[in-house]
């Protein structure tokens, strides 16, 4: 069985620099009933992004032509608070995004994140600030997301590569495609000693 | 045994971990995993596509509670609830895994019949998908909420990836005035540390207040720990622990409880053990909390005036606040006091409970719902109804007015079909504020349940402490009124 896998990715980036978004918000708890991971994309951010009568709200960030083709999301700090809803991650990579910017994640999104190879990359507020300000004077600029190199590291034009915290394992696993659940699963014999041990 | 001083947290890590591999998170055992209809979906095709089992169908416990219709029957709100209601039974079926379905005259939210059924232990680690398993903390066990691809993790091991939170103490001193609750001191801390004032840590809550309250009370609290970021919190378990659990369907009987009461005994934090962070509260201080904003943080004292969005320095936060005050079409610089209610929603894993429908009841017998004002009681679970009902509190709601239901998550969720329509305001026993949470356009004010019952009566934001004391009824031979 693959897991998602991520080396490198230089995308355009999409802002929504707002402080404490919600997965309420990234998906409302009403699209919660499917039973696939399927289709969220559409849904993301849906009551922020279309009108009542489903039309898309023309000035909402990912409905703006430049939008389109982005694969980079930078965020607010404090993205994915609250619902440990997996469908989160669904939603965001369903649209097309494939890396995430915050100077914090919430622990429950940023661990769904990393399974699905959406790469949260968590930076300190000066270089967070100094990103939102290049992309305001450059909205095309592309941004350089690398988990390949001595560190994990995120880099852009007129910025050389900055490393960011990732959990070690998680970025061994996202750079060979290893599966999580292969990983437990070799650990059999261990659980089976462990609740011996126990009885 | 351990020589260094631990505290209840790592006493729990260290009797779960599996393996530890360098550089590798550790794996961790997992005593109790829950499951519901809405996160499990995926998880069991995951087992399907490759071919296994769960591994402990004995650990795992089923529940249907976030898409059930409260109004009795089996008519989930729409064709995708239904199926999903219907994967779930096929699932556990296929599995052979214990479900409180939709006939079962137990079933109710998950976070409420893994204690009220003696799942829940002291010492325990608990998973479910869902952020608020922090709930079963108040057991002194370590319970978080996974995702659905951890779900298929221990589903298929039993086991779970997990890096070691920090620790922060909670200790809240003093003793809580009357009209204040173990919801107002959540909401204090949420207020105090923020959203993301907890992230990365697992909370211990400490101190008179705490060791003061009834086991609903610190589920009510520990329930909220998600809402400050904290991967968990947790309550050392005490004699009103031990006398919660004991005699309860899946506790430990005769032998195996006495070796159990012995373990549980060593699990409180040693004199000496130190924790990474320590955050205070003084409950003689606090008064009724209400939120006013689009995150369970943004609350304030029930008299107290909102915060300007220019008192705020920091733009971001500014922006936020701004954000959430014009949905929530509220001002800064006004108390919520006298702020027309359209609905109040007593309910929800945070405040479902029996003491929780008690309190609410004897404020509202004899009196009336206000005009205009929709009130919904949905019990935890159908336990929980039932013995509401042996004490007749469903009369004293029926009787004011209120809409009495039955078991679910209902509208803290609204995923059901219970929900807000857009604009109205509710005062909600509930535990998130986001915008839409409700219903789209809703507007939450969270909330005790005593200042919900407060804002039914007079249909406005309410001090409950302003509402004067009603007659005491007696119903059989138990008085129920205080």
């Amino acid at each position: 069985m693959s897991a998602p896998q991520f080396t490198s990715l230089t995308a355009r980036a999409v802002l929504l620099p707002i402080t404490d978004v919600d997965t309420d918000q990234i998906i409302p708890a009403r699209f919660l009933k499917v039973t696939d991971k399927q289709g969220l994309g559409k849904n993301l951010f849906c009551d922020w992004r279309y009108n009542d009568d489903g039309s898309p709200k023309t000035d909402f960030v990912l409905n703006r032509p430049e939008s389109q083709g982005a694969e980079i999301l930078v965020a607010g700090h404090n993205f994915g608070c609250g619902s440990s809803r997996e469908h989160a991650p669904w939603a965001l990579v369903g649209w097309g995004l494939r890396a995430v910017v915050s100077t914090m994640f919430a622990d429950i999104f940023r661990n769904n994140s990393l399974k699905n190879g959406f790469v949260p990359v968590t930076v300190e507020p000066a270089l967070h600030a100094a990103l939102l300000a290049a992309l305001a004077q450059e909205p095309n600029m592309p941004v350089t997301v690398d988990l390949g190199g001595e560190e994990a590291s995120v880099s852009w034009p007129g910025q050389a590569p900055v490393a960011f915290p990732i959990d070690p394992f998680a970025r061994d696993c996202l750079l060979r495609g290893v599966d999580e659940l292969g990983y437990i699963q070799a650990h059999e014999a261990q659980v089976k000693a462990y609740e011996a041990a126990r009885a | 045994m351990s020589k260094f001083p631990r505290t209840l947290f790592q006493k729990i890590w260290d009797a779960h971990v599996v393996a530890e591999q360098p550089g590798a998170p550790a794996i961790l055992y997992i005593d109790l995993h829950l499951v519901h209809e809405v996160t499990s979906p995926q998880a069991f095709s995951v087992l399907r596509e490759r071919g296994l089992k769960v591994r402990c169908p004995d650990r795992t416990v089923a529940t249907m509670d976030h898409s059930i219709p409260t109004r009795g029957g089996y008519e989930a709100a729409d064709e995708m609830g239904r199926l999903q209601l219907r994967l779930l039974e096929s699932n556990a079926k296929e599995h052979g895994v214990r479900l409180y379905g939709l006939n079962s005259v137990e079933r109710g939210i998950v976070h409420v019949i893994g204690p009220e059924q003696g799942f829940t232990q002291p010492g325990m680690t608990i998973v479910c998908g869902d952020s608020h398993t922090s709930t079963h903390g108040a057991f002194g066990a370590l319970g978080f909420g996974i995702g659905t691809s951890e779900v298929g993790h221990v589903l298929a091991t039993q086991c779970l990836l997990q890096r070691k939170a920090r620790t922060c103490e909670v200790r809240v001193d003093g003793r809580l005035q009357p009209g204040v609750t173990a919801k107002d001191i959540i909401l204090a801390l949420l207020a105090k540390i923020g959203v993301g004032g907890g992230t990365g840590h697992v909370f211990e809550y400490t101190g008179e207040a705490i060791r003061s309250l009834d086991m609903e009370g610190r589920m009510t609290i520990c329930n909220m720990s998600i809402e400050g970021g904290a991967r968990a919190g947790m309550i050392a378990p005490d004699e009103k622990t031990f006398a919660f659990v004991a005699g309860r369907e899946f506790a430990p009987k005769g032998a195996a409880w006495d070796k159990a009461l012995a373990n549980w005994r060593t699990l409180p934090t040693d004199e000496g053990a130190t924790y990474d962070r320590t955050v205070t509260l003084d409950a003689s201080t606090l008064e009724p909390m209400v939120t006013f904003g689009t995150n369970p943080g943004q609350g304030v004292s029930i008299n107290a005036p909102l915060p300007l969005p220019s008192s705020l320095s920091d733009p971001a936060e500014r922006a936020g606040l701004e954000k959430s005050l014009a949905y929530m079409k509220l001002e800064g610089g006004k108390p919520l006091l006298g702020q027309k209610v359209d609905v109040v929603f007593l309910g929800s894993c945070t405040n479902s409970r029996l003491v929780d429908l008690r309190a609410a009841a004897d404020m509202l017998r004899g009196r009336k719902v206000a005009q205009g004002v929709r009130m919904m009681v949905v019990p935890g679970s159908q336990s929980v109804k039932n013995a509401a009902e042996a004490e007749g509190l469903d009369k004293v709601f029926k009787e004011a007015g209120a809409d009495w239901r039955e078991a679910g998550c209902s509208m803290c969720i609204a995923m059901n079909g219970d929900q807000l329509a857009p604009g109205e305001l509710a005062v909600s026993t509930s535990n998130r504020n986001f915008e839409g949470r409700q219903g789209k356009g809703g507007r939450t004010v969270l909330a005790s349940p005593l200042t919900a019952a407060a804002a039914a009566i007079t249909g406005c934001v309410t001090d409950p402490r302003t509402i004067g004391p009603n007659t005491p009824v007696v119903l059989g031979e138990k008085e129920v009124a205080s």
